[in-house]
């Protein structure tokens, strides 16, 4: 019954009355759960699995395992895959936006963008990696490219299909942020469109443009099945090497030795999030 | 062995693992298992792998569903012989002695040589060497990551053998599959019934019986076992030492090691695998010889990787796989 009441409008000042008997804080257990059966819980047990050994003992220098050459080079691979996809996909991405976002509001082509965005942001894994085989692989109906294969570039323009239409989605509503008026007011102002973008349209939209290229990089970090499904013979990225780990039949599978590089990939995020909460202060205070 | 009968058809059940009726001919063997001893045959798990047969076997403990036989890759039976009990069926002799445990704790059953399968386009190809050719542009495959899928492992042991390596060191192989890179050749994307089919992998390393024309469902598919690198490839059947109905499953053994022309070998052979006890049984000219026509023919003595040998392969490819193809 004190659920039906607090959902009534008119029920506004029983509510405040029955506050009391139900602290604020009960609203927040559900996510709160959630986040704590599916986040915290799971990271948890990486972090303690990766310190053990595959016995169950403690074995704290298995962390040592990640400046070992070899495993240095699943992160090196997995850093310059991400970056370079995430980049040609924030750079060509906010093009694309910036050129629907400048058209009519309400025009067919933005929703028709929009729409695709969407779909096509989600267009990853083995589909994706299937729908450029049949195009463009070995006995491709369109060509064949078997530089596509070379790891990162080929790989990063697969990735960069994903990558495009999810920073369209999440670039557009900065670029609707930007009010036309100061555009108008800085060319009545004499400015050049140069200095627009210098002084006013570039700094309004860098924590934006920043923020979404970590979006993509975070999202490239944990892609697995597009290049799994492309180029599943070679381990070149850390997700792969983990997959390996896990399920390998020739002996190498080692779970904490899988806990061990997810923790590397912990770092690594957390690495970015840092970095991004502070270039985020840094680019926005004018804002305050 | 009429004593083992009676005693099995008194139990009257057999519990089985992991045994797919499309795999090897199992559908018919177990219908024809049953037909014959009138003992009801229940088949669990037919997908499951050797590793979920062995885990069955420890959590069904005890119960009268653990499986009373299981039919595991070399790998996993040479690690569990602690959960065998030791049996020698009546053909022991006919099964080569590097194909079992010296005690009956497991015995090969049926597999195949690690072979190269091909599309017909390329013509015939005899040796590992002319895949090395320029119409091979991205063409050769393995099947899966070897540092981490078995048949890939041993698709460049094979390779290994055939450049003149041992068993004891892969190095040979891994150096040919770095020369297939620089040629342009290796493919990039394993092997699977449908690539082979969508002609993305016209070249494949994979075990015999999984690269026969039939299996495979090509009709313009060759298949070839390169000379002096006949690396072999079994499953093992085993007893489970806590059998629910220990007399069903020694007589299962003996059913599927009968050399009769309706028992277990050539029932296995008639569904594409190589019976163990191939060799014995063609001098014996108990072979069903138009079955075995259909496998690609081979010359010299066959190599199984011991435990040792599998070990240090997967350890050196860890190290230098990913180098030598990227």
């Amino acid at each position: 019954m004190a659920v039906v009441a607090t959902t009534e409008p008119g029920a506004r000042p029983a509510r405040a009355g029955r506050r009391a008997s139900i602290p604020g804080w009960v609203g927040t257990v559900p996510f709160l759960a959630y986040v704590g059966v599916f986040l915290l819980l799971p990271t948890g047990i990486v972090i303690v699995d990766a310190l053990k050994n595959p016995s169950g003992a403690w074995q704290f220098s298995s962390v040592t395992e990640l400046g070992n050459p070899l495993v240095r080079t699943y992160f090196i691979g997995s850093l310059k895959l991400c970056l370079i996809s995430s980049v040609i996909g924030a750079v060509f991405g906010a093009i694309l936006a910036y050129a629907v976002a400048s058209g009519n509001p309400d025009g067919v082509v933005r929703r028709l963008y929009l729409a695709a965005s969407g779909v096509l942001a989600q267009f990853g894994g083995i589909t994706l990696a299937f729908a450029f085989l049949t195009l463009l692989g070995p006995v491709g109906l369109l060509a064949h490219a078997s530089w596509f294969y070379d790891f990162p570039w080929g790989i990063a323009l697969i990735y960069a299909y994903f990558e495009i239409p999810l920073m369209v989605l999440v670039f557009m509503p900065a670029i609707d942020g930007l009010k036309v008026q100061w555009r108008e007011a800085s060319e009545n102002l004499g400015a050049s469109a140069w200095q627009y973008w210098r002084h006013v349209g570039g700094p309004l939209l860098a924590p934006a443009f920043i923020g979404s290229t970590l979006l993509l990089f975070a999202n490239a970090l944990s892609a697995f099945a597009t290049i799994e499904a492309w180029e599943s013979q070679i381990a070149y990225i850390v997700p792969q090497q983990i997959s390996i780990s896990l399920s390998s039949e020739v002996g190498l599978s080692n779970i904490n030795y899988a806990d061990v590089l997810a923790l590397g990939m912990m770092v690594m995020v957390a690495i970015i999030m840092t970095g991004y909460a502070l270039l985020q202060r840094r680019a926005s205070r004018w804002l305050r | 062995m009429a004593k083992l009968i009676a005693a099995a058809k008194k139990e009257g059940t057999l519990n089985v693992i992991a045994l797919p009726p499309t795999w090897a001919n199992y559908g018919t063997i177990i219908k024809d298992f049953t037909a014959k001893y009138g003992i009801k045959v229940n088949s669990a798990n037919p997908d499951g792998t050797s590793q979920q047969e062995v885990n069955a076997i420890k959590q069904e403990n005890g119960t009268a569903a653990a499986p009373d036989v299981v039919d595991v890759g070399q790998a996993v039976a040479l690690v569990n012989t602690s959960l065998f009990a030791p049996y020698k069926v009546s053909t022991w002799s006919s099964i080569p002695a590097t194909q079992k445990q010296a005690n009956g704790l497991w015995y090969e059953d049926y597999g195949g040589y690690m072979a190269v399968g091909y599309s017909s386009k390329f013509g015939t190809i005899t040796s590992l060497n002319q895949l090395l050719g320029s119409k091979f542009k991205n063409a050769v495959a393995l099947n899966g990551n070897p540092t981490s899928a078995n048949a890939a492992l041993n698709g460049v042991m094979m390779a290994n053998l055939a450049e003149g390596g041992t068993a004891s060191n892969i190095a040979k192989g891994v150096a040919f599959f770095h020369s297939l890179k620089e040629a342009g050749n290796f493919s990039p994307v394993s092997a699977t019934g449908a690539s082979i089919k969508a002609g993305t992998t016209p070249v494949v390393f994979n075990w015999d019986y999984l690269n026969l024309p039939s299996y495979v469902g090509v009709s313009n598919w060759k298949v070839f076992v390169p000379s002096n690198a006949v690396l072999g490839g079994y499953y093992a059947q085993a007893i489970n030492k806590n059998a629910p109905h220990p007399a069903a499953a020694r007589l299962w053994e003996e059913f599927l090691y009968s050399q009769a022309a309706t028992g277990g070998q050539n029932l296995w052979l008639q569904g594409g695998a190589r019976p163990v006890e191939e060799a014995a049984m063609t001098s014996g000219k108990s072979i069903d010889a138009a079955a075995a026509a259909k496998l690609p023919p081979v010359s010299g003595t066959p190599v199984f990787l011991t435990l040792g040998q599998n070990t240090s392969a997967a350890n050196y490819l860890a190290a230098n796989w990913a180098k030598a193809i990227s």
